[in-house]
Formats: structure tokens, sequence, C-alpha cells
């Protein structure tokens, strides 16, 4: 059997899904037996047999992905409860098999999925896809290239309708049907005490847990995902604040992003221009804008009681 | 000077595996270590935490670079996206050598993220070492591989495995990271004798070891880096180092991590076999 040939088979195998009771599948890939199929290419030893040594390698695929999802998606899995999160996740993962060399990015094709496969989440649908944008966000502007920030000053100096302000490439802005932020901080809030719980005191926060999540109402939120000194936040936006950001970040010069921003808003016309001055003045003192061309990590110099954030000592990441 | 062309750096003493659990003490107390190995893909990324933390550690200490998809013996071209992050990783970090393991892990663009074995067969000694040498090229820094613990053989294998590792390094002309530990590990799952694999090494390519814990099943060990290292590993660490010389030399603890003196304790054990090494040499 040739390199490729041999590599082909024996992914197919481990890439496989498990048995309900986490074993390796009766039935090959391919239809046939799974005997016969890893007897094909594995030798057996005095103490394992060709099944069982593939065996080791396909539940050490399937163990190390889904803690890779339980570990970027503690929302979703709170929302879905864990034994529907791990079926779906195990459907994500046969459907989408990570295509990178960091587990880092098993996760982004998640929320595309889980729209095409409305099935797992039923009639939390909404709430599901708002929470995975929520956590994949976190993901993104957790480690999100940062560059040279604009101070307040260049930004009153360099004003004017033609100017074009770029965003830190780390910045997400959301626009969700829940409040998934909320639910997102109360569900980490839950974990970080686990950890140093009882079980009795587990049990009752499994329960105020899931009475959050059913509890929970739709309420249209608009939402700037960032960082300070490198921990990420939650930031509410305004909807025209929001408006406003979503047209900078598309390259729309300053006239023709607040000219679009606030097409519909209800703000009376005299306060716009005293708000909007606000807005940049704190987008500025957040370091949310670049320096043209530069690419020199510098974090942001002042912080917000706006600012939550969603973890206890900023985000920590797996090794791959 | 290095007692082989592949470990000239002997002020690479003993090291440890960076780890998240353990930023805190490093950064704060600032605790004599020879040098830090860093898993690259944690640290081949665009911003944020983990580089800040980075920074500050290549500031005070000696990093060296370890990496775990590069896979090697992947029949598929090295991923390019990969070597540019990598590329940019290893001027961040001025890493002095660069590792990964002689094994595969990818197909057809998907990946496993584990360290599977290779058929030890002399079309794949040939396509791993090209492989090498291609990634070697494009970074600009030595390679070393390494041997990976592994839990199954193949029918096709034409060599045992350091005859297999032999003929990649020699195609190749790189390093080799000798984890005695993980010979130990398939010395028991593959019933041969580990002093024979670490006496069949090419002692004058041996630029780093790595030595770890392991867990042990029924019927089969796991390596899985979360015990401190059994006496059967250091005598393998000791005979490695009476072959390959002064060599660099790290501890790896990736899973229920305890405190940082723990492990750094654990690490220094290598000293005395150090110590005896070059006493031995001297006399």
């Amino acid at each position: 059997m040739k390199l490729l040939e041999l590599q082909r088979t024996m992914a197919r195998a481990v890439m496989q899904p498990l048995t309900f009771t986490e074993r390796m599948q009766r039935t090959a890939p391919d239809g046939q037996p799974m005997r016969a199929y890893a007897a094909r290419f594995i030798k057996p030893n005095d103490r394992l047999t060709s099944f069982e040594r593939l065996e080791i390698y396909n539940r050490q695929y399937w163990f190390r992905l889904l803690s890779s999802m339980v570990e970027d998606f503690p929302g979703l899995r709170a929302v879905l409860g864990a034994a529907r999160f791990e079926a779906m996740s195990k459907a994500y993962i046969t459907d989408c098999p990570s295509r990178s060399f960091t587990l880092r990015n098993l996760g982004s094709q998640l929320e595309s999925w889980l729209h095409k496969n409305p099935r797992w989440a039923g009639k939390k649908q909404a709430l599901a896809l708002d929470i995975v944008k929520l956590e994949w966000a976190e993901i993104e502007a957790f480690d999100g290239q940062a560059e040279s920030p604009l101070r307040p000053e260049d930004l009153s100096a360099n004003a004017g309708a033609n100017l074009r302000l770029r965003l830190q490439p780390y910045i997400q802005l959301l626009s969700l049907r829940y409040p998934a932020d909320d639910l997102l901080l109360e569900i980490k809030n839950t974990s970080d005490e686990n950890e140093v719980a009882s079980n009795a005191f587990q049990e009752r926060r499994k329960r105020k847990r899931v009475q959050t999540v059913a509890k929970l109402k739709p309420a249209a939120i608009a939402l700037a995902v960032h960082r300070i000194d490198n921990s990420v936040y939650f930031r509410r936006l305004e909807p025209e604040e929001f408006a406003l950001l979503t047209e900078l970040k598309q390259g729309r010069t300053l006239q023709k992003a607040v000219a679009h921003a606030f097409i519909e808003t209800k703000v009376p016309p005299q306060e716009l221009p005293a708000l909007v001055q606000r807005w940049f003045h704190n987008w500025a003192a957040l370091g949310w804008f670049c320096q043209p061309d530069q690419k020199t990590e510098i974090s942001p110099r002042s912080t917000d009681p706006m600012n939550r954030k969603p973890t206890g000592a900023g985000r920590k990441r797996k090794i791959v | 000077m290095g007692t082989n062309r592949f470990n000239n750096f002997t002020e690479y003493g003993i090291g440890i595996g960076l780890r998240q659990p353990h930023y805190d003490h490093i950064l704060s107390r600032k605790p004599v270590v020879d040098w830090f190995e860093i898993i690259s893909e944690n640290f081949m990324i665009d911003g944020g935490r983990p580089l800040q933390i980075l920074d500050q550690i290549l500031e005070q200490y000696k990093v060296v670079q370890h990496g775990v998809s590069m896979y090697f013996g992947s029949a598929e071209r090295p991923n390019r996206e990969h070597l540019r992050r990598l590329k940019e990783l290893v001027k961040r970090t001025k890493t002095p050598w660069l590792s990964d393991h002689l094994c595969w892990g990818s197909v057809d663009g998907r990946y496993t993220h584990d360290l599977l074995p290779m058929p030890y067969t002399f079309e794949a000694a040939k396509l791993t070492a090209q492989k090498v040498r291609e990634v070697r090229d494009y970074l600009e820094v030595p390679i070393a591989v390494e041997n990976v613990s592994s839990y199954a053989e193949y029918h096709v294998s034409e060599m045992t495995e350091w005859e297999f590792l032999n003929e990649v390094v020699e195609r190749a002309d790189c390093g080799i990271l000798l984890d005695v530990n993980n010979i130990y590990v398939s010395s028991q799952n593959h019933s041969f004798d580990p002093f024979i694999y670490v006496n069949g090494v090419p002692a004058e390519r041996v630029a780093q070891i790595h030595i770890a814990g392991h867990s042990k099943y029924r019927k089969y060990i796991l390596d899985t880096h979360d015990h401190p290292v059994i006496d059967p590993v250091w005598k393998l660490y000791e005979r490695a180092i009476q072959r390959a010389g002064h060599t660099a030399t790290l501890l790896e603890w990736d899973d229920s991590i305890p405190s940082f003196k723990e492990v750094h304790n654990e690490a220094l054990k290598a000293n005395r076999f150090l110590a005896a090494t070059a006493l031995a040499t001297a006399v």
C-alpha cells in the first residue's frame, strides 16, 4: 500500500464517529467489517488486535476534538444541554472536519453549519445562532491583530468629511436578537465558581443556568467584542452607534458613514453632533481606530465601566 | 562547543515547556530556568495576550520552538499559510533550532490533530526527508525531528522505527529531537528493547532530548505527559546522554499540570546525568 493510500485509509477510519458507548464502529467507512478493514493495514500484537490498535487513534481523535468544542462553546453547550451539544458537535465535525493546522479554527464554520442544520437547536435556533456568533467573535477578538491606535487628539486633527477611519482588526461587531452577552457572562461566572464548588452547589448552579437560558427573552442588541489590555470585553452599542461603526468598518468615508447610520434615527437632529462627538471620543479612547498603515501592537489606554469582561482573567487558549 | 554538530547550543541546559498555568509565576517570580520550549502553533496568531506574554518571556529567557502539526510525514505538500505564520514566529523568537514530529496527521487537507505513526518504508522516508528539507529551506533555521509514541504498526513497514528515523535524518541532513519517553512507550507497546533503539540512533545528530511521564493501561501505554518521569525512562536518558554528550534537555508536562516548582524540580533531576556525563568526558 502506497503512502497516500495508507494515510487516506487510516484517516477515514480515525475520523469516523464513535458508537454511543464511545467505541470504534463495527462497520468501516467502505461498508466492510471494521475488523477486516483494520487488519488490511495494521498489524496485531500479542495484546491488541488490529481493530483495537486502530481504535486507540479513533477515540483520541474524537475526544480531542470534542473537548476543543466544549472549551470554545460553553454558551452553546448551556443552551442546548450537554448531551445534545455533544451530538451536534459530532455531526458538525463529521460535516466540517478541521482544515486548519490549529484547533483554534475548529469552530469557524459552526454558525453557517448550524444555520443549515436547524434541527440541533429546534425552538432555540435563534438563541443558539446568537450565542455561536458571540463565542466565535470572542475567539477572533482574543488573538486578532492590533495596530497602533489613533489617539483622540489625532482624531480631532484629522477629522474631515472625506476621512476614512480604520477599525482595529480585532474588533467584532455583532447584531443579535437575544441579549446573549448577559447569558454568556452568567454561564462563565457559573463555570468559574464550579471549579471550587461542592457537588450540591454545582447542581444548584446547573439548575440556575438552565433557568437562565429558559427565561431569556428576545431583545435585539448590538455589541462590540473588543480588547482592553489584551482581555476581551463585550460593549453594548446604540443602534446608530453600531450602524456608524459598521459603515466605517466597510471603508466608507466619515461623511457617508454618518449619513447612512442616522437614516432611520429617532435622535433629535440638534443632539446628533454632541452624540457623535462623544462616541468618537470614547472609541478613540478605547483605541478602536488604527493609525494608517502601521502594524505595531499597542494596547488601548483607557477603560470604561460599560465594557464587560467575559472571563475572569482573559481568555485562555488551548494547546493545539 | 557542542559535542556534535547538531547540539551546538550547550548553554541550553535543562528547559521546561512554557504552559499557561505557569505564566503568572514565571512573570512575577522570574525563576532561573535555562530555557523554555513553546508550542509554536499556540503563538502563530495575529495578536493579543499570547503574543504579549511571549514577548515578556523573550525579554528574559531563551525560547526554542516545538511544533505539533507540520506533519513532515503527510503525503501532501506543506501548508503555505502554516509555513508563513511559522516563519513570522521564528523571526520573533529567534529560535536557534526548530523541532516537530516524525509523523503524519493530515491528508487531503483534513487535519486529525494527532501524531499518527509513519509506515517505515523507503518511499515514506524519501518523501519525509524531502519535506524536512523544504521546510528548513523556507524557514532558514535548523530542524530537528522527534520520534513519536505509537500504538500501531503497519504491515507495509520495511524496517524498524529507528532505522526509519536514521534513513530520514540522513536523507534530510537534519537533527534529531530524541524523546526517550516516546521510545519507552513504543517499546512497551511494540515489544522491542528500548536500548537497542537508543543505541541505534546516530548520536552525532541528536540536537535535543525530551523527557516526560506517561500513563499505563492494561494492554498498552499512552503518552499523556501528566506524570513524573519513571526510572526506566531516566535510564534511557542516561544512555542517550552517554552517547550524544551534553545535550539540551526538556521536560514535557501537558496535562494535570502541577506547580511550576514541581515541574522544574522534576526537570532538574536530569542534572545528575548531565554532570556524570561531563565528568566521564573530562576523565
